[in-house]
């Protein structure tokens, strides 16, 4: 099993870092963020931009860049699906899954852990 | 247990309420902080404890909302996720509630990068989202995030914040609606300069339905000076100030720009007052405490209402 995790790893990492500068965070939302990886935020925010966006759409932290959080609103209304996931309230993040393969996570419901305390509201 | 929130006894009487921001002290000493709380007594209904503003740091906003309680001041304890991580915020809810603190605003906070320790590392282990169910689960299930059972359960009354003025714009109100769906029972917004854009946000608020199910506090921030104005245009992440203001500033002597700032936020408390949904109004008035107090007074909002006695009974909800 670890070598096929190891083996996926090796697949995933390098696909999606060139395809959507992907982090790794091995519990993977992009499609309810609109293709925009939450993790490139500087405040790791998986529900939503902070209130300190530049008026320009840039980020509060690094000015010459876009929010990640407008970008996920952008890309969010383009999709064809998943169109409302953005509306979702996203658990809090399982630091433990770090630079594991999401796909992996997924196949294996792992992703999908909350903490016990954590009311889902019916959302994934 | 001690006595629940006056604040949201007053909000649910349908009461216009007022609150301010206390300076953050930078003392050792409680009396520090205790001067500028007394210039604020009776001329608000609650006053926020602001956790290490602008990224710099100050005493804890858990301490400095202790020694309002200690006073008879009923405080707003505010709250980043930047600063420290899910263990750490539970301890520091469990603890304010413990110290009588009932009142609570969740934020991101601003980034680490603005502040006076540009190189510290941030936390943001959970988000601001998260924080606000996480406070709302100790409240209402009476367990930690873990699940694990807690003694007794605090009687917080919920807060969150919203930028009604930044991108995505038509994104905030749904946004706003998530931390509703979280446990959020009120909300202060980011200082509102333009009425305009915060009466348009407002009107989608009330479109979702969300006015009756949250109490909205839009901030009103008192300038002192042109000089501050500027500053706030310029500085502040996520501050929209029309040129419109800066210049009736710059355009008035300095002597008087004071005087004109306080005109300038009784001005926004009357325009936010007539929008539908506005449940009070936040005053900020930066290391001016005095400035809340004329414009409470000058905007006709003194003096303060005193809760009916039956608001008190049965808990935070």
């Amino acid at each position: 099993m670890r070598v096929i995790e190891r083996l996926v790893v090796a697949m995933e990492k390098p696909l999606k870092e060139a395809v959507w500068d992907c982090r790794m965070c091995g519990q993977c939302i992009l499609h309810s963020t609109g293709l925009s990886c939450p993790m490139r935020c500087p405040k790791n925010l998986r529900n939503g931009p902070c209130g300190g966006v530049r008026a320009d759409g840039n980020c509060e932290v690094y000015a010459d860049k876009r929010c990640v959080w407008v970008e996920a609103w952008e890309g969010s209304r383009r999709l064809p699906v998943f169109k409302d996931h953005i509306l979702h309230l996203q658990k809090p993040m399982d630091w433990q899954l770090e630079g594991t393969s999401s796909w992996v996570n997924l196949v294996s419901g792992r992703d999908q852990v909350a903490p016990k305390g954590w009311e889902s509201h019916g959302e994934s | 247990m001690a006595s629940p929130s006056r604040l949201a006894g007053l909000l649910r009487e349908g009461r216009f309420v007022v609150t301010a921001e206390l300076s953050s002290s930078n003392s050792a000493d409680p009396e520090a902080t205790w001067r500028r709380a007394e210039v604020l007594r009776g001329s608000v209904d609650a006053i926020n404890c602001t956790d290490n503003t602008g990224a710099h740091v100050h005493m804890a906003s858990l301490a400095a909302a202790h020694l309002l309680v200690e006073k008879g001041l009923e405080p707003i304890m505010q709250l980043t996720v930047r600063d420290r991580n899910r263990l750490a915020l539970q301890a520091d809810l469990l603890g304010a509630a413990a110290l009588g603190v009932r009142n609570l605003v969740l934020m991101s906070g601003d980034d680490v990068t603005v502040g006076d320790h540009p190189e510290a590392r941030r936390i943001y282990d959970i988000d601001s989202m998260q924080l606000v169910e996480v406070a709302a689960t100790m409240r209402d299930r009476g367990t930690y995030l873990s699940g694990r059972k807690l003694e007794q359960a605090p009687s917080f009354f919920i807060g969150a914040v919203e930028n009604p003025f930044a991108p995505p714009l038509e994104f905030r109100p749904l946004r706003l609606q998530k931390k509703v769906r979280a446990g959020a029972d009120f909300i202060q917004t980011q200082l509102v300069f333009d009425v305009p854009l915060f009466a348009r946000f407002m009107s989608m608020v009330r479109d979702l339905g969300l006015a009756d199910k949250v109490f909205i506090i839009p901030s009103i921030g008192i300038p002192r000076s042109a000089r501050g104005a500027h500053f706030m245009r310029e500085k502040v992440p996520g501050l929209h100030v029309p040129d419109a203001l800066v210049d009736r500033l710059e355009k008035t002597p300095p002597a008087r720009q004071a005087e004109e700032g306080i005109q300038i936020a009784v001005e926004l408390v009357n325009a936010v007052r007539e929008i539908p949904g506005v449940a009070g109004v936040h005053l900020i008035g930066i290391k001016w405490e005095e400035g809340v107090v004329q414009v409470a007074d000058a905007a006709g909002l003194l003096p303060r209402p005193t809760l009916s006695p039956l608001a008190t009974v049965g808990g935070s909800r």
